[in-house]
């Protein structure tokens, strides 16, 4: 059988030998926790902890602000330290809680308590992912109880595990489906309950054949559930580009995955999903590796969320040169960011120290577009870079919505192919927001 | 011969031809224009600049007479334009003052702290866009990258050493550059005003002073100095009030952070 794939991209180098032989470590974190409000897709949450009061581990301190909002939960015991402004992500303020952790990790009640799924109806496993404050952890953090909820659930017929993990030196999903397949199993048996007509794919790229093989013992016997076996190809991950892969149906820029009958999930959502539903668990630990060439010891962690950046670093055995690059997040898609002392939330993957900045270091200037049309070739999602950067340079942004660049996905194929060393992807990122504005205000 | 002659005469007879066409049809469609139009057009500056808020000279020419628009509605022209121009329209223009664009941010690169590099588009908006916003520590401060200067159409505002800084005697008011700052640094103040303050940061002084040497703390000093009560605290940054403000000098003599200056 042909490996599956979809239309564009790039083939990227992947320096996962880094940390992908590394097993998972249980980091706790000593220091304090810090849960930004806004976190996910959607409106941020709202505080239910006043200052001084004292939380347990598993406890809800900011309760969802409508549907499309999700839970925040606190990951340690202790007291709520403040309520106010921290440094988020690449240097944006806002507001967070602030956790005294007392390094005891004392559980709220019912924590922790197995739970037989099968005897859950539908609404009452979305109820749980929901206060479970369950987002999407492969980097979107959309709500995962909306994926849940399609328009037609009866047309779902595809439940798709994303294990991917096509950014660059990323492997806590390669490591997580080696090292626990059964919580994966567990989490789409739990949404294979709730869409019965539905087949399960676990769809992993071939540059992990460990994965591929643990995932492939822990499916047998299974009915209704396989491994599918991707190419090697970025962005490989992107929900667009894995629904084309699995099912071989076209995603167009108006359609969902659940309108072609598929709901995508990553695979440390699923573990998530199963630790909520069977075992009582809020999302309060997800993957997440430390690497690159600046980190003395790589590591894939499982980390409490709220830990800070340079905790993690420093229980990766810190840095052993000077990094000129840290990003959190893989290369393509992640941000650079300028202060080590940033919580880890809910949809951060991975820290990347690098002891050369790629970018700086390039010694080719940007020059003028020779229309090659190598960007049109790489775009995963069909669209023409190459005049998108004209309409958004001229600000024609009626012309740049009509060439469908509000379906750019961002994930950078355009700007690292292309040979005049443009920052095409720069530019779309910031004209998406401007042209998403203007059409809120009723002006395109 | 007769090639070369027959050629000049049918050359000579297409001219006349097209001549009397051309005449016939001026006169058969004649567009009646209002002659003030014309004139006021004549006086204004030309450059269709566009910083009335019309879309170039004509524009704001067929506003004016059309009474949409006031007669002192070119800024770049100011008051010898304006007086020409009421002359024409039979009306008295408001007295205008000569303003000039004035950049709140002193924050220059040996002063401010640099948190970062940055490699891409070279535009204000671009690097503004990005969380963090551009490589300085302060992230209401001048980025530098020229979105200003490049808006400028009188070579009026220039970036020196990392800040953008207005040349006075080219500065022709237009507001472009007020248009084109995405951190809404630049405002437009009287050309005779010897005292401004640099700085924009609305943070708390604490935080300022651990981002720049020459930020506005906010203290209240030249509040309390002005005896004019021209100057106002507003989310601590100090504001000039030029109705008022007589130039005295005496808020930037007790400035701790010595902000309040042009240059």
């Amino acid at each position: 059988m042909p490996k599956l794939t979809f239309r564009g991209g790039v083939r990227l180098k992947g320096y996962k030998e880094l940390s992908a032989n590394v097993p998972i470590v249980f980091h706790q974190a000593k220091g304090e926790l810090v849960f930004p409000l806004n976190q996910h897709v959607g409106k941020p949450a709202i505080p239910i902890v006043k200052r001084g009061e004292a939380v347990l581990a598993g406890q809800i301190i900011a309760k969802a602000d409508g549907f499309e909002s999700a839970n925040i939960i606190t990951s340690g015991s202790g007291k709520v330290k403040a309520i106010e402004s921290r440094m988020t992500s690449a240097g944006v303020m806002a507001p967070c809680i602030v956790i005294d952790n007392d390094g005891q990790y004392n559980l709220a009640p019912g924590v922790g308590e197995p739970c037989d799924y099968t005897k859950l109806t539908n609404e009452e496993i979305v109820a749980k992912v929901q206060a479970a404050g369950v987002v999407g952890l492969g980097g979107a953090a959309t709500p995962t109880h909306i994926k849940l909820c399609p328009e037609q659930p009866e047309e779902i017929d595809h439940l798709i595990a994303n294990g991917a993990e096509c950014e660059p030196y990323i492997t806590c999903d390669d490591r997580l489906m080696q090292e626990q397949p059964g919580w994966i199993v567990s989490g789409l048996k739990v949404l294979m309950q709730m869409f019965p007509a539905a087949d399960a794919v676990i769809a992993i790229q071939d540059d992990k054949p460990a994965a591929i093989a643990a995932m492939q013992k822990a499916i047998e016997g299974e009915r209704k559930m396989s491994v599918m076996v991707l190419k090697t190809k970025y962005p490989q991950g992107s929900e667009r580009n894995l629904v084309h892969a699995v099912t071989r149906r076209k995603m167009t820029s108006d359609d969902t995955p659940a309108n072609l009958g598929c709901i995508v999930n990553n695979v440390t959502t699923l573990a998530a999903i199963y630790h909520a539903v069977c075992l009582n668990e809020p999302l309060m630990e997800k993957g997440f590796t430390v690497t690159g060439d600046a980190v003395a010891e790589p590591h894939n962690f499982l980390v409490k969320i709220g830990t800070s950046c340079s905790e993690i670093l420093e229980a990766a055995g810190g840095l052993k040169a000077e990094p000129k690059k840290v990003l959190i997040g893989g290369p393509m898609m992640g941000m650079a960011i300028t202060d080590l002392d940033i919580p880890i939330a809910k949809s951060y993957n991975a820290l990347v120290c690098m002891t050369h900045d790629p970018v700086e270091d390039c010694e080719i200037k940007e020059t003028a577009c020779i229309r090659c049309g190598r960007c049109v070739r790489a775009c995963p999602v069909g669209l023409v870079p190459q005049m998108m950067a004209q309409a958004a340079t001229a600000k024609e942004y009626e012309r740049y919505v009509k060439l469908h660049g509000l379906d750019c996905i961002g994930c950078g194929c355009c700007a690292y192919i292309c040979p005049a060393k443009r920052p095409l992807t720069q530019m779309f990122k910031q004209t998406k927001p401007i042209v998403l504005d203007l059409q809120r205000q009723g002006k395109l | 011969m007769t090639l070369i002659v027959s050629s000049i005469l049918i050359l000579a007879v297409i001219g006349l031809l097209v001549g009397l066409m051309l005449v016939f049809v001026s006169e058969t469609f004649h567009v009646e224009v209002d002659e003030r139009e014309a004139a006021v057009r004549e006086c204004l500056p030309g450059n269709n600049c566009g910083g009335c808020g019309y879309a170039g000279c004509d524009a704001v020419a067929a506003a004016i007479v059309k009474g949409e628009a006031p007669v002192n509605a070119c800024p770049v022209g100011g008051a010898p334009v304006a007086d020409k121009i009421s002359e024409i329209m039979g009306i008295s223009a408001d007295s205008t003052e000569k303003m000039v664009a004035f950049v709140k941010c002193a924050g220059t690169c040996d002063v401010m702290k640099v948190k970062c590099n940055y490699f891409g588009i070279e535009s204000c908006e671009a690097a503004g866009s990005l969380p963090g916003k551009g490589v300085r520590a302060c992230q209401q401060g001048c980025l530098g990258y020229g979105s200003c200067v490049k808006a400028c159409q009188f070579d009026a505002i220039h970036v020196v050493n990392g800040v953008a800084v207005v040349d006075r005697s080219k500065c022709v008011a237009c507001g472009s550059c007020v248009k084109a700052c995405p951190q809404n640094l630049i405002e437009l103040v009287p050309d005779r005003s010897t005292y401004a303050v640099r700085c924009s940061s609305t943070e708390k002084g604490k935080t300022v002073k651990a981002l720049c040497d020459v930020g506005c703390l906010g203290c209240g000093l030249c509040v309390r100095q002005c005896e004019q009560g021209a100057i106002t605290l507003k989310d601590n940054v100090a504001h000039i009030d030029y109705n008022k403000c007589i130039g005295c000098g005496k808020c930037a003599e007790k400035c701790p952070a010595k902000i309040i200056r042009l240059r």
